[in-house]
Formats: C-alpha cells, structure tokens, sequence
C-alpha cells in the first residue's frame, strides 16, 4: 500500500489554494478493519477520520511546498482544529479544499474544508468537517538540526500524484485550473 | 486600538492556538507553564497573531532565536548574564524577573506570558 492519500489534485492556485480529491475504495485493506464484522453484526467499513485528517494534511502539505517550489521538506506539525460531522463510506468521494493562510520562513499554516459526495444520493458535495494545521519547514527548525539535502517528503509518489495532475514539478506553474489532461 | 481591545485578540488567538478556555488567559499567565505551549505552539501563534492583527512578523522578533546554541550566551545548563543582556534587547517586550531568579535555560520559555504577547502587538501597533 502506498502512504498516498489523494488521488489527483484538480485545481490549484500557487501559494493560496489546492482542491484535491479521493476516492474511497473497498478494494482498501484499512476499511476490512474499521471496524470488521463480528459476532454482534456485519462489518461497517468507515474511512478511519486519522486518514481523512492524512489526506487533507496531504492536499495542504502540496499547497505549501509547491508555493516555495518543494525546495522546502513540508512536515505536518501540529493540527490546531479537526472536525469532522459524519462518516465515510466506501463508494464515496472526498473533496479536499486547502487554503494558504500563512508562509513564511519557518513554516507555514493552513485552512482546509472536507466535502464528501455520496453517489448513493444524488447531488452535491457536503461539507463535513475542517481542520487547521501548522505545518514546519523542517531545515528551518529551532534546534539547528541537519537533514539529509535530498527531499524525502515530496518523493516518487507525490510527484507521480502531481504529474499526473498536471501539476508542472520543477518549476512554478502560472496560476490557472488543471485542466483534465495529465502533462506531457 | 485599545488596550483591552489588543487584550482580547491575544486572547483568542491563544485559546485557539493552545485550546484553553477564555479565563485561564489571564496576563500573568506563562505560555508554556500555565497553558500548556509546546515549541510548535509558539510558530502557530506567531501565524495567528498576523492574521488577527494585520502585522508580519520577522522570525526570531517575538520569540529567540539561536540562543541557546550559542556557548555565549548558555554555559552549563545556564543563560549567561550577556545571554540574558542579548535577550532583553532582542526581546523588551518580555517578562525576565523569574529568568534572572533562576537563569536556567528550561526556563527561558517563561519569559513568556501572556501580558508579553500584548506588549508585543502593543509596540507593534504602536
């Protein structure tokens, strides 16, 4: 299983907002576990809220690396609110809308918007929670502590992700919606 | 701005980043001590007390920098008179009576209470 938590990022605005998607799949082992059919009842496969929470981390993590052209390691560092309203199901799909709050040296803090569209029901995406998170640029940190020079945060799976989303990796794209054709 | 006005705003600034309740927000209340602020909290703040106010902030402007690193200003688990000297100038907005009682450098962070954060916006805005 790869550590890879949005399936394609659809829109961004370098250095103020990213819209990312996943979708929710029974073909995912985790959902098998929470929680699994017991003697009580069948199995009730939710999207664990700690990997909705990844996800969301993921899609601002993207924001805030790619608005300093991932010269930076963008480390989740503190989540100062999650909420989430209801639970997700597999067959579902979860919209993640990340939004710049904050960049600066240090690091950088963001606002995001969880909306899920249920294709059981037809209609619109709803929104079912928020989080707001710290993020650190981890060579910048107080201590004075040295990393390796290569970025590990943004490594093959992210920047497949980003191709693939037409996201340009070496250099700063000019602000405009992806469209919906992977890049060349 | 007024200063309760400056008051208030810190003080929400601080319940959301440290999730205390509005009363525990008292001015002589230290950061870390009191509410609970761990080192991230402090990036959180500095993020959160720009949005409220408007105002950038350098790093190391509100809180220090690259002190206790510097065998200077820190020996043997100790901030050095000069140390303490560099932080009152770096950082006049700060609460140093408990550090020069006992200069020892897991103390450093007390230097920062919450009557410390508002001087801060106060010179800021002033």
């Amino acid at each position: 299983m790869r550590w890879i938590w949005v399936d394609r990022v659809v829109e961004l605005e370098t250095g103020a907002r990213l819209v990312a998607v996943k979708n929710v799949s029974l073909a995912e082992d985790h959902l098998h576990d929470h929680f699994a059919a017991s003697e009580s009842g069948p199995a009730e496969a939710i999207m664990p809220a700690s990997l909705i929470l990844e996800g969301m981390a993921q899609s601002a993590g993207i924001l805030v690396g790619h608005a300093e052209r991932f010269k930076e390691k963008v480390i989740l560092a503190k989540v100062t609110r999650f909420e989430l309203e209801r639970d997700v199901t597999p067959g579902c799909t979860i919209r993640y809308t990340a939004t710049l709050d904050q960049i600066g040296a240090s690091g950088a803090s963001t606002s995001g918007v969880i909306e899920v569209l249920d294709h059981a029901r037809a209609g619109e995406f709803e929104r079912i929670g928020r989080a707001q998170l710290v993020f650190s640029h981890l060579d910048q940190n107080l201590a004075g502590t040295a990393y390796p020079e290569h970025n590990f945060v943004f490594g093959e799976t992210f920047k497949d992700l980003l191709r693939n989303s037409g996201v340009e990796w070496e250099s700063r794209p000019a602000d405009r919606p992806l469209d919906s054709s992977p890049a060349p | 701005m007024t200063q309760d006005e400056i008051f208030n705003k810190v003080q929400g600034v601080l319940v959301e980043a440290l999730a205390v309740d509005d009363d525990e927000v008292t001015p002589e209340a230290v950061l870390t001590r009191d509410l609970g602020a761990e080192s991230i909290d402090f990036l959180d703040i500095v993020f959160q007390l720009e949005q409220a106010f408007g105002f950038k902030i350098q790093p190391g402007e509100l809180f220090p920098e690259n002190v206790a690193q510097n065998p200077e200003y820190v020996q043997d688990g100790k901030v050095t008179p000069k140390g303490i000297a560099e932080l009152k100038s770096r950082l006049p907005h700060a609460n140093f009576a408990a550090l020069e009682a006992d200069p020892a450098v897991e103390r450093v962070a007390e230097i920062f209470t919450v009557e410390a954060i508002v001087k801060f916006c106060e010179r800021k805005l002033g």
